[in-house]
């Protein structure tokens, strides 16, 4: 069975495949960098799931919604194929239905990859390295960064610290572990 | 290079509305600013600075970033660029009788905090000539029947950049139809997460793209609702 995922879940997915010996599960990652342009996710899902036919018996999609507005869904419905339920990783992680009762609409979530990647993926995409004057336009109405551990890393959390600093936001480091994503891998 | 400044009062009218393009495209709010002053000095009517430089300015970055030559960074310190000019020209307009083309009530949906596409709409709107009331983030239902009964708009606009709220519009929209109401306005819908179909499953009038694409759409219903009244 093939997995067809974000690359922003490489590092868990293939951590979760090696502490449960899941072995009948091969990694794909789309670049994570569509995290960033939704728009683009479901043409890449499309390619590499068609481009899979006939070299796997199976095939899942580790993408939730994330920005997609159902595009997604309605992609993977219609190649065959299944995929993550939930909105976006931040949900999953914390577990869809914990995540939607909470209804934290002034949080702004890091995953540990995000936390490593907060430049390339937050500060730089925004144009903050160049015009840190639009920070506010971006995050005023924002409270809190919520870093969303799924590993426990020192190292990590003073990084994600001096993200919310650098946005001007209170901190929160909530461990969440893998959530959903062990138990929609573990089903396959 | 001291030589190579480019001193705006020196250009003639031509030239410094293409010099302004260019300022508004970099997000150079005080050359904006003097360059709006300028043309007031010169005697243009506010009305054209507003649509011949600011929004014909805009109307370029709209189109790049459409494309994809400018991001969204770009686009907001444009924005801020425009906002400037639009802060001279603001009271003027209301002065001098400006032409209006109809009215908005815009916010973004319940739960939602993301304002910049809803802020971005409101200012090309205002620049295009429709009265904008802005309800600002985090609308729910009652907010917005209580604009539409206070204001009395052509159109409501709602925006929401998350797949989690953008349902809250179809809550808005069967609202609008309980009461009787829906047909009373033109519903325009728009954010990251949306497409034509969302919108038409809603029972929207029109998804927006983006902020070009709403100016388009709200004056072209405007235009078929006034008719219709006409007719």
């Amino acid at each position: 069975m093939l997995l067809i995922a974000c690359g922003a879940l490489a590092r868990e997915i293939l951590a979760l495949k090696a502490a449960n010996g899941w072995e009948h599960l091969d990694l794909q990652c789309l670049p994570a960098i569509l995290h960033n342009a939704p728009q683009r996710i479901v043409p890449a899902v499309e390619a590499a799931v068609e481009a899979a036919r006939g070299r796997y018996a199976r095939v899942f999609v580790v993408y939730a919604d994330c920005g997609t507005g159902g595009l997604l869904s309605a992609a993977c419905a219609r190649l065959g194929v299944d995929m993550v339920e939930g909105p976006h990783c931040y949900s999953f992680f914390e577990g869809n239905e914990v995540f939607a009762a909470k209804g934290e609409a002034t949080a702004f979530y890091l995953t540990d990859f995000l936390v490593r990647q907060f430049d390339a993926f937050v500060w730089r995409p925004l144009g903050l390295d160049r015009h840190p004057e639009l920070r506010d336009a971006y995050f005023g109405h924002y409270e809190k960064l919520v870093y969303q551990a799924q590993t426990d890393d020192p190292d990590l959390t003073g990084k994600a610290m001096d993200c919310a600093a650098r946005l001007g936001l209170a901190f929160e480091r909530r461990w969440t572990g893998y959530g959903d994503l062990f138990w929609v891998l573990d089903r396959l | 290079m001291a030589d190579d400044e480019i001193i705006l009062s020196e250009l003639d009218d031509e030239e410094l509305v293409a010099q302004m393009f260019d300022d508004l495209y970099d997000g150079l709010r005080e050359e904006i600013e003097e360059g709006v002053r300028i043309l007031l000095d010169r005697g243009w009517t506010p009305y054209d600075i507003l649509t011949k430089a600011l929004v014909g300015g805009m109307t370029i970055v709209g189109a790049d970033f459409r494309d994809g030559i400018l991001f969204v960074p770009e686009v907001l310190l444009a924005a801020n660029a425009m906002k400037g000019g639009m802060a001279i020209l603001k009271p003027l307009l209301a002065e001098t009788g400006a032409p209006r083309v109809g009215k908005m009530v815009i916010g973004t949906v319940k739960g939602d905090i993301h304002d910049i596409g809803k802020n971005l709409v409101s200012m090309m709107m205002e620049g295009a000539g429709f009265e904008v009331v802005d309800l600002g983030i985090n609308n729910a239902v009652e907010k917005y029947l209580e604009a539409l009964e206070t204001e009395k708009p052509d159109i409501l606009g709602m925006s929401a950049l998350l797949t989690t709220t953008m349902p809250y519009m179809k809550v808005v929209i069967d609202t609008l139809k309980e009461k009787g109401i829906r047909d009373d306005y033109i519903v325009l819908v728009g954010g990251a997460p949306l497409n034509e179909e969302f919108g038409r499953a809603i029972g929207a009038d029109a998804y927006c793209r983006d902020a070009a694409v709403a100016v388009e759409t709200a004056k072209s219903l405007v235009g078929r609702k006034h008719n219709q009244i006409g007719a």
